[in-house]
Parts: structure tokens; C-alpha cells; sequence
């Protein structure tokens, strides 16, 4: 087996460089080795100029994607094994616009998820001396799968309309409003649907479906958003049938 | 650090890749959307067809006629061909996406998703055969 | 240089600094607030934890009972003031985290469920499946977002406390972006930084958690306490120090060495009964079960791996349907990382750095000796934690101490005058030391990973589960060489923009100093309580050291160690008695 392994890895320099270019790497092969101790051996012992994000290295900070070999990925969550016999083409994720090396900017995100509400939305909140709001597991599963989101923005890097049209709110977004809607506690629906039947709203939403398949945590944003489209359906038709029931 | 390049100390300088008129040929996947957001149009042509159709029919018998003769030219068999391949592509991608749009939940538990798929699947058959029946039975 | 101001300050993004500011947003509507953090909030390692948090909600429960498991757990050095106000206010924290939207996992009538956990009498810890952590941060940051008054600097790394007329009045950063240096002036600070695991090198923690709230408390001169008492995890996976949660073990997971044999009973932690017992066996206090792992390790009845020693996790029996239902992430991580599936297989485990009960001194309110300066979650001490901290108090704690601080530090900043102009010029300092200590040196001759590799090695072999004076000693010696050679540090990269070179340099810097407080405190507490075991000090000596320990900064040399009483209230010093 081979004793190194190549990783082919997008380098972008703003204060030197007008375009991204790449570098390669020979780093140790190692079988239990993911791809970001790869990108650590660089960081370490090669260049220590490479930037990019990571932390909790399990699966659940959402700090570490990048694009491996055309794919959005989380580099914790990928061996090296994975991609034998190499070279590993590691690049930043797609969609974003790129701050340095494998960086990019989620801002756009941030204030997105908070333009959906992601939050419990009560008309009147129970005071806490009586407790907690009763919730069956039955319910909870409702929206348990929409609350798995971990924030890592591979879903955007999958979705081509994200990429064609950055006014789009996106995967994750919606599927974390749908987490409120469907959540036994909250009475936003109908704020969070004003607002994503705008322009940028579910409606742009195509149904390409790689959300779904890239999402590391089995969230289903595609689901979420299509669901949210019958449900907005639904609503209209019914605000049509019937225009002094609605609202 | 060279002199060429913009850059503001302190000052983000992005870099922005343009998404290429052609990135649905990057995936598979990415091109089977196209492919299905694309068999609209023969789903459209065909409604088109119908409602030619009907008003051929309105129009008389001998219109009809004029109008049925004209469909068995090859050009338009053709089309019919394309078109049913394009219609069946639509049908089967969408009936096999419904499930995840169409949650169904029976005594707080989702019914699984073959059974949604399954459903649309076995609508589309007994459609498919009392057409066949209205149109074969003479 | 930009300068801007807000009236309180929070760094850190976690449990404890978003509880924090929503606490300061509710408690003054005309207080500006702000969040910065070298990380998105989502990102910040609160996200980790795994199997749950407690609080009393349940009538088989009693607020009593939860601060004598606390405590006792604790091998008395906790404050017993701190615990009352603790077990006091956790349930009410827990419940408003469920009025937020934190999906708990429920019993079938709806309410909040519990399970039991390790030195606990009585099942009280809350749970979401096993990513408690997770659901809770982000419950938490989501609901931020409805709070106007917060106001974030995301990516921004602390590099210094301003301090100016005996008060803490600011913070200098670094926005990792561009490269920007921020003053930030505040009529008061919460430091929620987390603990500081990375200075070791097997750890649950993630890379971001380098200790940098305490070196920067620690540098303004308040005290670090405690800091000799580090927590080991019994089971983290051998390589990757990823968590295997304590919840595997209450739900009734086994603990086996090599021969197949629940070796926890040979350590004074009960017998084994089939059922999980409380208190017992698997389910006795991390310290105990970490310390019986080295013991048994010397009798050589480990086993042996790629990765050093270890031993099984067995949770075969629990079935899968309840893996799936309760442990669902820890089938996921077993199949990921150690590409086995823990329905059919046993799990390898072994002892991990898991948590700090050590950390910058506060009182119950979160405030430090140093006025204007507040610390809550990991990164404090207040302490309730004491010698060993109890599974599933530590997220509560970032809620309830987190609470504290904000309306402490709300109540303090209400009633200052607008903050000291002049602390610019030390901001303008700050930035040269930056560019002359780091971006614009040239001569240096040490590189990061080196100096970081040999922190962790020294730390592990002398300041581990069992430590000795020499050892310590000689560890002391290793950090001050360190020290002197981190000043010739070269960096590769020059750059302005997301140096993550940089950041990493600042980060070890503090880890270095935070370092130097864990083996000055260990060395200076010649006796054995809870995970600080030293094997020439083998017994507790509460003649002595019923104290905390205050690590002091001094100019040049190792840190100056006090010591300070233990509060107790109502229970008085006794054995730690498992499994009877």
C-alpha cells in the first residue's frame, strides 16, 4: 500500500494572488487518517500558511467543509482511504464567495436563518412555575429530523439555484423554519411563511434534491422545503376558498 | 507582494466564481434535473395536442378527420415517441420524489415512503388501464 | 484600528455566553450587548456534549439530594453556597431552555424525560437523544437571533483584556477576516471561553478549546482556581479522543478488560448486579472509573492497540432498538471512526481530557476579583465542581452561572460612567506587539507544532490521571524552557486575511500559560481528592487542603499559588462511598 498520499489543494492568497491556484501536497498515507488530518499534517509540519476552518473533528461543529474530489464534504467525516489511490482534490466550498485558501464567507447565511424566525414564536409564553409545554415523542418526531441541521453549508455548495440566485434563502434556512413549524410549541407558521413566499422563498426552490443527498446528518432540506410548498399551497387555496377564514 | 492585485490592507477581497452557463453537466444528477425540468415542454406539447384535438372535434367531422390524418404524418409520430418517452421520464421522477413532499402521518407515526411512491405508482396504473379499456373495448 | 463600544461584553459564543447575553437583553432593555467569538456561535464546543443535563423535575428527586451527589461527587471542594444556588435555579434554567425549543426527549405522556447518570443517586439528567450539547447550543443561538439588543462579532479573536484604573473596560481583537485589529471598550466583560483540553494531547475537546478566556483573565491578574483538577472521561475512542457519552453507561453499558471481566468492582465501586445500579460500578463518579482504567492497565489486564491501551465498552445487550432510540450518535461515531457497529461489537475505550473543574476564580454571582470582569461556563470556577464534576452538570451550569454573570455584569454596567477614552492607546500597543512579536518578525527560529507537540507530551506524562512532585517539577521546568522559546517563534504566514497561523501562535501562547497554572496548583496541593491523585500524597488531607488553589500571575517566573477555605453550608467533610 502506499506509504504517501497527494492532496491537490485550492490555495487562494487575496493579498498576492488576483485567482485561486493550486498546490499539492504529499502527506503520510494513513488508514485512519480523514481528510482534515491531512490538511493538519500540512498546517503543521509543511506550510503553515494553509487556512482553513475545523474544530470538534466528530461530526457536529459544522466548521469543516470543503469540496473533495467535486463533492461537498465534511473533512472530519472522509478518509483518506476513501479516495484511493489519490491524488485528493481538496477546494473550498462552491457557491461562497472565498476569503482565503479554503475559507469562505457564510455570512449571507447567518443573516438569512435569522430573516426565517428560528425561534418559538408564542403568542403568549406560559409562565416557567407551570412547567414544561407537553410534547409526545410522537410530536417530537415530527420535527425532530429539520432540528439535526448542523450548519455546515453543504447543502448550499450542492444547490445550483443557490449558486444562480444568492437571494435564495436556501436549504438549511427553510428547513430550520420548518423545525418551528412543525414543532408542537410554536405558533409562527404563518409569520415564516409571509416571509418565504417572497421572492428568494421556497418558490425558487426547484426540487434539484442535492441538498438532501450531501446533508451529513440526513436532514432532508429538500423534503422540508417541498412540504413547505404544499403547506403554502394549501394556505393560498385556501385563503382563495375562503378569504374571510384566513389570516 | 506584487503591485497588480487590489488589495486593501484590512479590507476583505473575495473571490467570486462565476457559475458557468454549463454546470449541469458537472454532475449527473445536476443534468437528470435538467432533463426533468426540461420534459415540461413535451408534457405542455402534449396538452396542446389534446386541446387541438378538441377543437377539431368541435369543429365537425371532417375536420377531425383532416386533424387524425395529419397526426399519422411521421413527423408528428415522432414527436408522439419523444414526447412519451419524455412523459413516462416525468412521471416516474416525480412519482419516485413524492414522498419526500407528501408526508403522511397515521397515528403519529410517518407512513414509510414506499408506500407514498407506491400509491401514486398504483393511481397512475388503474388511470392508465380505464383508458385502455375505454379505448380498446370496441 | 477600529474602536468601537457596547456596554456589556461577552466572549464567547457557547452555552454559557449566549445565556449570558440573552440574561443582560432581558435584564436592562437599554443595555447594547454583544457576543464575539473566534467562532460562529454554532460552532463553539458546547456542541459536543453528548448525554445530557441535570436538573431536579421529578418527585422522586430533591433539590438536597442533587447538591449531595454534587458535592460528595465533588470530593468536598465544592462551595456549598455555589451548589445550593445551583441545584436551586437549574430547574427553572432547564425549563426556560424548554420554553426556547430545546427538543428534549420526552416520556409518553409528553413530559420531560430523564435518565441517570454517573454519581448520581437519582435519575435527573434531561437529555436529547445523545446530542444534548447540539440541541441545546443551537436553541440557544437561535433564540439570540430574536434578540435585537445582541449584537455579534463573529470570528473575532480576543487577544487582551483592556484594563485601565483597577477596572476591566474592553477588549482588544483580532477580526480574523481581514486582519483588523478592534477595540472594543465595555462598562463590563463575561469571559465564556471554555475550558482548555487542548493543552493535552488525547481530548474530547475540539481544536478551538485552547483555554484563551483564562490566560487572558489570568494575564489581567485575577487568579485561575483549581486548576489542577482535570477531568478524564472513562471512554473516549483510542486515536481520535472522540466521546463515547456516559448515557451508554446508565442506560446499562459495561465496562470489560481484556478477560471479559467488569473490573470495576475490584475498585470499591459495588458488584455487579445485571441492572444499572446508581451510584455504582459503571455508574460511579469519572475520577474513580479513569483511576481504575491506570490500575488495571498496570495489572496488564488491558488490552493492547495501535493507539495505547484500552478497554471494552460492551452495550450488545442493550439491544438496537434502544441504541437507535437513545444512543443514535453513538452508533454513528463508532461506524464512522472505528468502522464498528456497537449493536454486534464491543467498543475500545480508554480515559480522555474531557473537562476542566478548574478555572478563573468568581463568586456565585460570576464575578472575578478583578471588577468589571465576569467569567461563566468552563472557562470559570465558581466552584461546583469541586475536585470531580458530576456527568450532566456542566451544561446546566453554563446556564445557570451563564444567567448569573449577565445579570451581575447588567447590574454592574448599569451603574458606570462611560468607559476610559484613553484605553486606545494601550489597543495601539497591542497592535504593534502583534505585528513585532508575530506578522512582521523575521528572525525567529521555533516553529508551532514542535513547541506544541512537546507542551503535550510533558503534560501528559507529569500532570495525567496520576501525578508525582518530581514529575511535576520537572514539568514546571519544561513549560518555563517553553516559554522562553515561544518568543522566537516564526511564523510562515504573513498574511492579513483569515491567518489561522496567527491565531494558532496567540493560541498556544495562552495555552502555555494556562499550562503552567495546572502544574504549579498540582504541585503546590501535596495531597490526593478527586482526579488530582498524587501518588506521594496519596490521601486526602482536609487539614490542609479543604482550600482552593489560586494561581497567581507573576511578572517572571511560575505562577504564585494561595490557597482559599472551602465554603461549606450543610454538609460537612465525609467519605466518598460508592456502590453500597
Amino acid at each position: 500500500m502506499a506509504e504517501t498520499i497527494t492532496l491537490s489543494v485550492a490555495r487562494y492568497r487575496p493579498e498576492e494572488e488576483a485567482e485561486p491556484t493550486v498546490q499539492t501536497y504529499e502527506v503520510p498515507y494513513r488508514k485512519d487518517w480523514v481528510v482534515l488530518d491531512a490538511l493538519n499534517y500540512i498546517k503543521d509540519q509543511l506550510d503553515g500558511s494553509l487556512s482553513f476552518r475545523w474544530s470538534c473533528r466528530m461530526g457536529v461543529c459544522g466548521s469543516c467543509g470543503m469540496t473533495v474530489n467535486g463533492e461537498p464534504k465534511l473533512t472530519c467525516a472522509v478518509f483518506l482511504s476513501d479516495y484511493l489511490p489519490g491524488p485528493i482534490r481538496v477546494e473550498p466550498l462552491q457557491y461562497f464567495p472565498i476569503v482565503r485558501d479554503l475559507v469562505v464567507d457564510i455570512s449571507d447565511f447567518l443573516e438569512k436563518l435569522q430573516k426565517v424566525k428560528p425561534w418559538i414564536i408564542l403568542k403568549e409564553e406560559k409562565p416557567l412555575s407551570e412547567g414544561e409545554y407537553r410534547q409526545t415523542p410522537d410530536q417530537l418526531d415530527t420535527y425532530k429530523q429539520f432540528s439535526m441541521c448542523i450548519n455546515c453549508m453543504l447543502c448550499y455548495a450542492a444547490c445550483p439555484i443557490y449558486g444562480l440566485e444568492p437571494g435564495f434563502v436556501g436549504p438549511a434556512a427553510i428547513a430550520l423554519a420548518q423545525r418551528y413549524n412543525l414543532d408542537s410549541r410554536d405558533m409562527g407558521a404563518q409569520e415564516r411563511l409571509d416571509i418565504l413566499s417572497q421572492k428568494g422563498g421556497i418558490w425558487d426552490c426547484t426540487f434539484v434534491g442535492e441538498c438532501t443527498k450531501v446533508c451529513p446528518e440526513n436532514v432532508d432540506p429538500a423534503g422540508a422545503i417541498q412540504q413547505y410548498k404544499l403547506a403554502g399551497a394549501a394556505h393560498w387555496f385556501k385563503s382563495l376558498l375562503l378569504p374571510w377564514g384566513a389570516k | 507582494m506584487s503591485s497588480d492585485v487590489h488589495y486593501t490592507l484590512h479590507h476583505p477581497k473575495w473571490y467570486r466564481r462565476r457559475v458557468s452557463v454549463w454546470w449541469w453537466l458537472q454532475k449527473r444528477s445536476y443534468a437528470q434535473f435538467v432533463l426533468r425540468e426540461l420534459t415540461s415542454v413535451f408534457v405542455a406539447f402534449f396538452a396542446v395536442v389534446s386541446l387541438w384535438q378538441l377543437h377539431a372535434l368541435g369543429e365537425g367531422p371532417e375536420a377531425y378527420a383532416h386533424f387524425m390524418a395529419r397526426l399519422k404524418s411521421p413527423l408528428f409520430l415522432a414527436l408522439h415517441g419523444v414526447t412519451f418517452l419524455f412523459v413516462l421520464f416525468h412521471s416516474i421522477t416525480w412519482f419516485n420524489l413524492a414522498p419526500t413532499a407528501i408526508v403522511v402521518r397515521l397515528r403519529g407515526k410517518r407512513v414509510p415512503d414506499f408506500v407514498i411512491a407506491g400509491m401514486n405508482y398504483l393511481v397512475w396504473l388503474v388511470a392508465s388501464a380505464a383508458v385502455a379499456w375505454l379505448l380498446l373495448r370496441g | 484600528m477600529d474602536v468601537s463600544s457596547c456596554d456589556v461584553l461577552v466572549v464567547g459564543g457557547g452555552a454559557a455566553g449566549l445565556r449570558a447575553a440573552i440574561a443582560i437583553a432581558e435584564a436592562n432593555l437599554n443595555l447594547r450587548v454583544a457576543v464575539i467569538s473566534k467562532v460562529y456561535p454554532m460552532r463553539s464546543h458546547t456542541v459536543s456534549a453528548e448525554g445530557g443535563a441535570a436538573a431536579v423535575i421529578k418527585p422522586n428527586d430533591s433539590l438536597d439530594e442533587h447538591a449531595y451527589d454534587t458535592i460528595s461527587g465533588g470530593d468536598w471542594l465544592c462551595d456549598q453556597d455555589a451548589v445550593e444556588a445551583f441545584v436551586n435555579e437549574a430547574p427553572v434554567e432547564m425549563l426556560r431552555l424548554e420554553h426556547w425549543g430545546c427538543p428534549w426527549s420526552r416520556q409518553p405522556d409528553g413530559r420531560v424525560a430523564v435518565r441517570s447518570f454517573g454519581g448520581m443517586k437519582v435519575e435527573r439528567t434531561w437529555f436529547a437523544a445523545d446530542k444534548t450539547g447540539f440541541h441545546m447550543l443551537h436553541s440557544l443561538f437561535q433564540t439570540t437571533l430574536k434578540y435585537e439588543a445582541i449584537q455579534r462579532y463573529d470570528e473575532c479573536f480576543v487577544t487582551k483584556l483592556l484594563v485601565e484604573k483597577g477596572r476591566c473596560q474592553g477588549v482588544v481583537a483580532i477580526e480574523v477576516a481581514t486582519g483588523k485589529i478592534l477595540a472594543i471598550t465595555a462598562k463590563a466583560v463575561i469571559l465564556a471561553t471554555g475550558g482548555c483540553g487542548k493543552v493535552f494531547p488525547f481530548t474530547t475537546n475540539g481544536a478551538i478549546k485552547t483555554g484563551d478566556g483564562m490566560a487572558l483573565a489570568y494575564r489581567a491578574g485575577a487568579p485561575l482556581k483549581d486548576m489542577e483538577f482535570v477531568q478524564y472521561h472513562p471512554t473516549g475512542l483510542p486515536l481520535t479522543g472522540i466521546l463515547i457519552t456516559e448515557a451508554t453507561r446508565s442506560e446499562g453499558g459495561w465496562l470489560l478488560n481484556k478477560d471479559g471481566y467488569r473490573y470495576l468492582q475490584d475498585y470499591d465501586l459495588g458488584k455487579p448486579q445485571p441492572k444499572p445500579v446508581l451510584r455504582s460500578m459503571e455508574l460511579g463518579p469519572r475520577d474513580r472509573l479513569s483511576q481504575a482504567f491506570v490500575k488495571e492497565q498496570a495489572k496488564g489486564r488491558t488490552l493492547e492497540g495501535p493507539y495505547g491501551h484500552y478497554v471494552h465498552l460492551d452495550i450488545r445487550h442493550l439491544g438496537e432498538k434502544l441504541i437507535d432510540k437513545k444512543l443514535p450518535f453513538v452508533r454513528a461515531l463508532c461506524r464512522k471512526y472505528v468502522n464498528l457497529d456497537p449493536v454486534k461489537e464491543m467498543i475500545p475505550v480508554r480515559p480522555v481530557v474531557h473537562y476542566m473543574m478548574g478555572g478563573i476564580h468568581t463568586d456565585i454571582y460570576g464575578a472575578t476579583p478583578l471588577p468589571g470582569l465576569y467569567a461563566a461556563g468552563e472557562a470559570a470556577c465558581v466552584s461546583i465542581n469541586g475536585a470531580n464534576r458530576l456527568g450532566s452538570n456542566s451544561l446546566t451550569e453554563c446556564l445557570v452561572f451563564g444567567a448569573r454573570a449577565g445579570q451581575a455584569a447588567a447590574a454592574f454596567a448599569a451603574e458606570q460612567k462611560e468607559t476610559n477614552p484613553a484605553i486606545s492607546a494601550q489597543a495601539r500597543d497591542e497592535q504593534r506587539r502583534l505585528e513585532e512579536s508575530f506578522l512582521r518578525k523575521t528572525d525567529g527560529k521555533e516553529r508551532i507544532a514542535p513547541l506544541r507537540e512537546e507542551m503535550h507530551k510533558n503534560m501528559e506524562a507529569c500532570a495525567g490521571i496520576y501525578r508525582t512532585g518530581a514529575e511535576l517539577k520537572r514539568a514546571a521546568q519544561v513549560l518555563r524552557g517553553l516559554q522562553d522559546r515561544f518568543h522566537d517563534l516564526q511564523l510562515d504566514d504573513r498574511s492579513y486575511t483569515f491567518n489561522t497561523e496567527l491565531t494558532a501562535a496567540l493560541e498556544l501562547s495562552f495555552m502555555l500559560d494556562v499550562a503552567e497554572g495546572i502544574v504549579a496548583s498540582a504541585f503546590a496541593r501535596q495531597e490526593s481528592r478527586g482526579s488530582h491523585q498524587r501518588t506521594d500524597h496519596p490521601q486526602r488531607d482536609d487539614d490542609k487542603f479543604l482550600a482552593h488553589s489560586l494561581a497567581y500571575r507573576s511578572p517572571e517566573g511560575p505562577p504564585r499559588i494561595e490557597h482559599l477555605p472551602v465554603t461549606i453550608t450543610r454538609w460537612p467533610p465525609g467519605q466518598r462511598v460508592y456502590g453500597k
